[in-house]
């Protein structure tokens, strides 16, 4: 039996959460305070996961750069190699949320997608 | 070969370069920042001092008062903000008394008009803050605030314009006598002249000595200072000084003319002529003694704190004028405070000494007059939004806590010896120097000014040399 | 001069959310004045997710965040001016701005939402003694130059305070190529999330010493070191504590100021513990018509709390430009804070014109562990909830029934303060 105390990133909450393992079986979940929080302790002691932000340039935009995130969680251990994939990376405008930048980020199975709008430049203005 | 080579282009040396550009000669000023007004000319006091602290018969007094008549003509004609705001050095013992009567004394001799010694209830009419200690003061109507910047960049930018040459990032590593004058030596080439001004401020020493075998020797001497917001730009209305006495010299608390507090500075003397770093007992040390004057000095609202050097010569005494062994060189050292004060008077008699001993002419097309850069909340709003229709640039907020717009700061980066960097930028539009110190403003300002002069941002400086913001981009070293 | 209802100062996420919850409330004539060139404000350059779990039920980055509430504007076409900076707020609502376009212009406001959001604190306010070259930023200058425009300020990274901006901002520098020395913080605890300190610290091996400050800053032109000494418990550095960080960038995210300047203009009484405006039950400073929601009022921890805020000042606006709200004189009850809670926002209740329920938002002055929020009703304890932990650096919120104070006649001060277990 192994106990692992963790403080929950679902949240802003930040409950305290103890997790019990058992030859790498989940036993108990405790502490949480919802059902995010019973997900992401299970999660973060087998195979923990985070979502990668970031910006890539964007060519003829408004703004030099457009936010971008991937559009779920990818395994902690590949936050880097998706930062690698993004290196270079350039999109032209407009660029929309949601559409998607790179996709499957270092064989990940997960898009990295657009979080905000850049319109091309001289449009728009008002 | 230029008839004069003036060494530095702080406020003493823009002075001299100002009042030589009114006779015909060819003149070069040398600077070894990337900017005018970058050693002690742009941390000190910014105080018009009245001239009742030096001795009696000295140069120092001399030319304190001189310099003092000069300024209302001066920011006149070069638009400086300048206030006589009126000066009060205060006695907080009675003990002290016959020390404030001795000033009052020195003074009156050095010529110093309207001088008398306010009483306690006067005092605190005048100023409501004045410490509860306080007995008496002596009040000089003449005393006043100036922006150091403007003043410093408007002689220098005049100066320009009447012809004088100005070379930046210069450094002037030697001096030497000549045949027909001086060579100076720099780390961007040689430079000769008939004549030279020695205006290097904390390392005046260092080039009179090059030439003179009368050695003169120079100490920094370290002044720090806070300056407060400008909610607390009122807490004083004058220059409230500590009379110098049993606890040695006390530190001013005064307004600036942009309407913030400044408190300063310390004195100790260092031997690191570049350590303009403030120190945790300086800072301290400040707190305790603005005390002594104005009554809990508002120190929460600190937003920056800056130290200056002062360039201290062991007799505490201006030295300008040619070594009588090294004949076209003319030194101005030993400028420390009043200084910035005395800067025009300074000028005069430097470039006086320069002209007989060059037989120089006057220009009958000298130009007197010079502008600030165009502000404008200091127009009407009908003159405000015809200038914005001209040029949209002026409806652009760059800087919110100074009100700055993209005009001003365009007009800064284009003027003659216009701004090279954040810092030239803020001496000159006041840009980044509010509350939030930059925070806002710095990158926008950074893309005018990479944008003006043609460059990419990782070369936009905050101060000239290796002083860069940015270091590379995202993930090019992934 | 033009005339609008409501106009609102600022169109970041308060004034967004103002602005939708006053049009939903029936005021058509809003105006928004923005000074960037598009609205969403700050949120523009937080990029990184864990926004609007509270508002959308899902976690969204700042501009997705940012994106819902201005899409939700255009949708009700509210009005706003981009690149617009307003410079004057007079007494009697009359809001001056200039832009390029128009020059300088006033419009006459029916009411004024105050939505100008906050600043951050700058190294002259703490007073870090050394020299000023380049490499020292303030968390939020760095985050903008990283996040909007793609440059790193630096490669070697020390951070000065725990606030969010400067854990957001270490992994962020982190993930971009630099390298993050250390985060510092002066007080025992951090003045941000805790789930900022394990996602923005932990997962990198970014070390977080507490009781720690910088001492001295070392560099002529760039940063070239700082030093970092160990302080004790008045906050005073330890001397032979002091330990050298060679960098190029210092980092400080060492707390928020509300941009009060244009509220102080126009005679809002501004409280020295927020450093925002005093404000009643519906968000109303002491001034008639003239509301604050958000940062400008108090410095929020989540933005979610900020449009919860911000949509309630849309609609007591909106009610006081239809004549509900025309002061009845009626009872004024005073909130108290004490006993480690710093403040409350609302400062003052008038029971007849608050809501059924109204949340009060407050912060603790320090960390308090197995304690009680308690609410007292003159000198009856009302309400005793515990908690395990209150902390400076997240935002409390208590919720007051109106019918629960109206069967209290008489009612003077209400109490909200931290006990013991």
């Amino acid at each position: 039996m192994e106990k692992r105390e963790l403080i929950c990133i679902g949240c802003p909450l930040g409950c305290p959460i103890t997790v019990t393992l058992d030859g790498g079986t989940v036993t108990a979940v405790e502490g949480n305070t919802c059902k995010r929080g019973d997900d992401y302790a299970r999660r973060e002691v087998t195979n923990p996961t985070r979502i990668v932000t970031s910006t890539v340039t964007v060519e003829g935009g408004c703004d030099r750069t457009v936010s971008v995130k991937t559009r779920t969680d990818v395994p902690k251990s590949m936050i880097f190699d998706c930062m690698r994939a993004l290196r270079g990376v350039k999109v032209k405008a407009p660029v929309h949320i949601g559409d998607v930048i790179v996709p499957d980020a270092a064989g990940t199975g997960v898009d990295i997608v657009a979080t905000s709008e850049v319109e091309q430049q001289g449009a728009g203005i008002v | 070969m230029y008839d004069v080579i003036i060494i530095g282009a702080g406020v003493t040396g823009s002075a001299a370069a100002r009042e030589l550009s009114r006779f015909h000669a060819k003149i070069c000023v040398l600077e070894k920042e990337e900017d005018v007004c970058c050693g002690t000319s742009k941390a000190n006091s910014a105080i018009v001092h009245a001239g009742y602290d030096a001795e009696n018969g000295s140069l120092m007094a001399e030319l304190n008062v001189q310099g003092n008549r000069m300024m209302t003509q001066l920011a006149e004609e070069l638009d400086i903000p300048f206030v006589r705001n009126g000066s009060l050095v205060v006695c907080t013992a009675e003990a002290d008394r016959p020390a404030l009567e001795a000033l009052h004394e020195r003074g009156v001799k050095n010529g110093v008009e309207g001088l008398r010694i306010v009483e306690r209830e006067e005092l605190v009419r005048m100023e409501p803050h004045i410490s509860d200690q306080a007995q008496a003061a002596l009040y000089a109507p003449t005393g006043g605030i100036i922006c150091p910047f403007r003043l410093n960049i408007a002689m220098a930018e005049n100066a320009c314009e009447n012809g004088v040459e100005f070379q930046f990032n210069t450094c002037v590593e030697n001096v030497e006598k000549t045949e027909e004058g001086f060579r100076l030596r720099t780390d961007r080439g040689i430079y000769e002249a008939r004549c030279v001004v020695n205006a290097a401020g904390v390392y005046a020493d260092r080039f009179h000595n090059m030439v003179s075998g009368r050695k003169i020797r120079i100490t920094p001497r370290k002044g720090e200072y806070y300056l407060l917001d400008r909610t607390a730009g009122d807490y004083v209305s004058r220059t409230v000084f500590t009379l110098p006495g049993r606890y040695g010299k006390g530190v001013l608390v005064s307004p600036t003319v942009h309407g913030n507090l400044i408190v300063g500075p310390t004195a100790h003397d260092i031997g690191d002529k570049e350590a303009t770093n403030t120190t945790r007992e300086g800072l301290d040390e400040l707190a305790v003694k603005c005390a002594a004057a104005v009554k809990d000095v508002p120190l929460r609202q600190v937003i920056t704190s800056f130290a200056g050097l002062r360039a201290h010569e062991d007799g505490h005494e201006f030295l300008i004028g040619e070594p009588d062994d090294a004949p076209g060189f003319v030194d101005c050292a030993g400028i420390e405070s009043p200084g910035l004060t005395a800067s025009p008077a300074i000028g005069r008699m430097a470039a006086r000494i320069v002209r007989d001993r060059l037989g120089l002419t006057e220009k009958e097309d000298f130009i007197a007059v010079g502008h600030d850069v165009l502000r404008p909340d200091r127009l009407s709003v009908q003159e405000r939004n015809d200038l914005i229709r001209r040029h949209p640039e002026y409806g652009t907020v760059i800087c919110r806590c100074e009100t700055v717009t993209e005009g001003e700061i365009l007009d800064a980066i284009r003027r003659p010896l216009g701004a090279r960097s954040l810092d030239g930028i803020k001496r000159r539009t006041r840009a980044g120097m509010g509350r939030c110190q930059a925070g806002f403003c710095s990158p926008r300002a950074m893309e005018i000014l990479a944008r003006e002069l043609g460059t990419g941002m990782d070369r936009i400086t905050k101060s000239g040399g290796d002083s860069r913001f940015i270091v590379g981009t995202d993930k090019d070293s992934l | 001069m033009k005339a609008y209802d409501i106009v609102i100062v600022g169109g970041g996420p308060a004034g967004l959310a103002a602005a939708v919850a006053a049009r939903k409330s029936g005021t058509d004539s809003i105006l928004i004045l923005e000074r960037e060139r598009e609205l969403g404000g700050i949120l523009n350059q937080c990029i990184h997710s864990g926004f609007g779990l509270h508002t959308f039920n899902e976690e969204l980055t700042g501009p997705e965040y940012a994106a819902r509430f201005v899409a939700e504007v255009k949708r009700l076409g509210i009005e706003y001016r981009l690149n617009t900076m307003v410079v004057d707020i007079s007494r009697d609502k009359v809001v001056t701005s200039v832009n390029r376009e128009d020059g300088m212009f006033s419009v006459r406001a029916g009411a004024v939402i105050l939505a100008m959001g906050c600043r951050e604190r700058s190294r002259g306010a703490l007073n870090i003694p050394g020299y000023r070259p380049a490499g020292i930023y303030s968390a939020g200058t760095a985050q903008r130059l990283v996040n909007r425009e793609g440059y790193l300020p630096g490669r070697r990274v020390v951070i000065l305070g725990s606030g969010d901006i400067g854990l957001i901002m270490a992994r962020r520098m982190t993930l971009e190529g630099a390298r993050v020395l250390l985060v510092a913080e002066l007080q025992p605890y951090s003045g941000g999330l805790k789930r900022n300190i394990v996602q923005c610290l932990d997962d990198y091996g970014i070390p977080l010493k507490l009781s720690h400050t910088v001492v001295d800053i070392q560099g002529k032109e760039r940063l070239t070191g700082v030093t970092v000494a160990r302080v004790d418990a008045s906050g005073k550095p330890i001397p032979g504590t002091e330990e050298q960080y060679d960098c190029d960038t210092l980092l400080l995210s060492v707390g928020l100021i509300p941009e009060n300047e244009l509220s102080r203009g126009a005679g809002v009484e501004i409280s020295p513990v927020t450093s925002g405006p005093v404000v009643n039950e519906s968000l109303e400073t002491n001034i008639e018509g003239i509301f604050a929601c958000g940062n400008v009022l108090h410095v929020h921890d989540l933005v979610d709390y900020v449009s919860e805020e911000a949509s309630a000042a849309g609609r007591s606006a909106a009610e006081y430009v239809r004549g509900l709200s025309a002061d009845g004189a009626g009872t004024v009850i005073r909130m108290n804070p004490a006993d480690g809670v710093r403040y409350t926002v609302p400062f003052l209740i008038r029971p007849e014109r608050m809501d059924e329920k109204m949340t009060v938002r407050f912060r603790v002055g320090s960390v308090c562990r197995d304690c009680y929020v308690s609410v007292y009703f003159d000198g009856e304890r009302v309400l005793h909830r515990r908690r395990p932990v209150v902390a400076p650096g997240e935002m409390e919120q208590i919720v007051l029934e109106k019918e629960k104070i109206l069967a209290h006649p008489g009612l003077e001060v209400i109490t909200v303060k931290i006990e013991e277990a």
